[in-house]
């Protein structure tokens, strides 16, 4: 069976007039059906820019990105992008930004508006869909946007640090919240983070990238003898051996590097 | 997941109860309120006493000869003026030809200004060719083109409506234009992410992100197609508040001017509230920021 995702000795440099700045270098890695990925590795080792290659908003220099054993502009997956910050946009109300995907690709049809609304009352915003987001939480606001992204019914999810503008309390409580939603759907996801024991908590698999230009350091697989809850595993005797295994990875000397 | 959804819904839920507010309301809070209040109300009785005053002075001085009332008349000659124009309707055709030139340039500016803006926002190369030469035009006093206008246009409509255009336009079209350079980003890689291009990104994010800077920028246009306006009917009118101005001032009937004047300061209040209801309209619309 062909992986949902291969990506094939990917490069990528950003170029300006002071010069080129080397962000990836050949990477290369899969992901099969149901796969939560995480991405690790130092600030400015190209995370980010690997999300953006795979959402198609950037092209790769060298190597080729493929979906369902296609190129990425040709495939008809679907991908579904969440950012770090929520973007929701303050002038439509909760339900009209949860629409705002389906309006721009032309689904808003009555039968996907009341799907959506179903979403809406499964993710615990029934009561705000005609409220403005600045009258949401920080944690309500991020699960508006999950709504916003799955309303297109992606096949692969891209989440660039979708927590990191929350406080330590909430971003358990919504890491959890969101993975768990991402498991009940049986979604494919990439989870960009700099938190160790957030990616370690949530994801089946870890990449290690080193620092710049990011190359793939190593792929750690994740075991919890079945146990998906960011929380409970959070608890177990697992995580801290883990936590050092990935640790001890993101720090070793890198020959590679200059 | 459905109790921890439950949970952190009663944990996250924001009281923004407003009714609630009102209902508990303390008595520092009563106090401030009245205080507050008390003093807004103040405020524009003090503006309006200061208008009365200024009448009263001007009145006063020019009937004790202090102020020379041929020269800068008195509001006692003014409404005498304004009544013996409003007889023969002459003042409401002038006020009229004036309004309607104004609205019109208004709305030309308004357009062109925003067409203009868009297409230096969706191209970037055809805006940085173009900055030198807006920067230029936006700083040469428009003033100046009048009389050429006017020469190739003829004393007519025309020449009035493209001099307030021509004041107008260019600094209107790069306000506008730093307004959409400078839109979120991250609000624009959203749309591209969801599979939007060129167009979504104008709909769903310049324009409704823009209202503001918008109407702000109506705000000043409209004053300035009304600078525009005048200029243009002194050079070139046989009607307008404009034109009343300069005939009354050739014919040293200083009443007609100053009555001019006092109807263009009514016309430019009237601008500023219109706009100002628009923009609580659209503030509404858009709710609390």
């Amino acid at each position: 069976m062909t992986p949902l995702l291969e990506v094939r000795d990917v490069s990528f440099s950003y170029h300006t007039m002071e010069g080129e700045t080397r962000a990836l270098s050949h990477i290369s890695f899969s992901a099969e059906n149901g796969q939560f990925i995480a991405l690790v590795g130092p600030s400015g080792c190209g995370k980010s820019t690997l999300l953006n290659l795979l959402s198609g908003l950037a092209q790769p220099e060298t190597g080729s990105i493929l979906l369902n054993g296609r190129p990425a502009a040709e495939s008809a997956a679907r991908i579904g992008y969440m950012f770090q910050r929520d973007c929701l946009l303050e002038w439509r109300s909760v339900l009209s930004n949860a629409a705002l995907g389906l309006e721009i690709q032309h689904r808003l049809t009555e039968e996907t508006e009341n799907e959506l609304k179903q979403m809406l009352k499964t993710y615990g915003l029934d009561g705000f869909s005609h409220s403005r987001p600045s009258e949401l939480s920080g944690g309500m606001r991020q699960r508006a946007a999950l709504v916003r992204t799955l309303a297109l019914k992606p096949d692969l999810l891209l989440l660039d640090e979708p927590f990191s503008a929350l406080d330590y309390q909430t971003r358990l409580a919504v890491c959890d919240d969101i993975c768990s939603i991402l498991r009940q759907n049986k979604k494919n996801a990439v989870l960009v983070t700099h938190d160790l024991s957030e990616a370690i908590s949530a994801a089946d698999r870890i990449l290690v990238l080193s620092s710049r230009p990011g190359r793939l350091k190593a792929e750690i697989p994740l075991c919890f003898s079945g146990e998906t809850s960011p929380i409970r595993r959070r608890n177990m005797p697992e995580f801290s051996s883990y936590f050092n295994l990935v640790w001890k990875e993101m720090n070793e000397d890198d020959p590679h590097s200059v | 997941m459905i109790p921890i959804l439950s949970d952190f819904r009663r944990r996250q839920t924001p009281s923004s109860a407003a009714s609630l507010r009102r209902e508990t309301l303390s008595a520092a809070q009563q106090s401030y309120l009245e205080k507050e209040l008390r003093s807004r109300k103040q405020t524009v009785f003090f503006q309006r006493m200061l208008f009365l005053l200024f009448l009263a002075l001007w009145e006063l001085g020019s009937a004790s000869g202090v102020i020379d009332s041929f020269i800068f008349s008195s509001p006692f000659r003014i409404i005498l003026c304004f009544s013996s124009m409003a007889k023969n309707g002459s003042v409401f055709l002038h006020t009229g030809v004036t309004l309607g030139e104004t609205l019109l340039s208004f709305l030309l500016t308004t357009v062109l200004s925003l067409l203009l803006a868009i297409l230096l926002w969706s191209s970037p190369r055809a805006a940085r060719i173009a900055e030198p030469y807006l920067v230029l035009l936006n700083s040469l006093p428009k003033s100046a083109l009048a009389p050429l206008l006017i020469v190739w246009l003829g004393a007519s409509l025309k020449a009035v409506v493209v001099s307030a255009v021509s004041v107008a336009l260019f600094s209107s079209v790069m306000a506008l234009y730093t307004s959409f350079s400078s839109t979120d980003p991250e609000l624009i890689r959203l749309i591209r992410s969801l599979g939007g291009g060129r167009r979504e990104i104008l709909l769903k994010i310049l324009l409704p992100s823009s209202v503001s800077v918008i109407i702000s920028t109506m705000k000043v246009s409209i004053g300035l197609c009304l600078v525009g306006v005048i200029i243009g009917e002194f050079l070139a009118a046989d009607s307008g508040l404009g034109y009343l101005i300069i005939y009354g001032q050739q014919t040293f009937a200083m009443d007609q001017v100053v009555m001019s004047i006092a109807v263009l300061c009514g016309i430019s209040s009237l601008f500023y509230h219109g706009i100002s209801l628009l923009e609580k309209r659209t503030g509404q619309s858009a709710g609390k920021r």
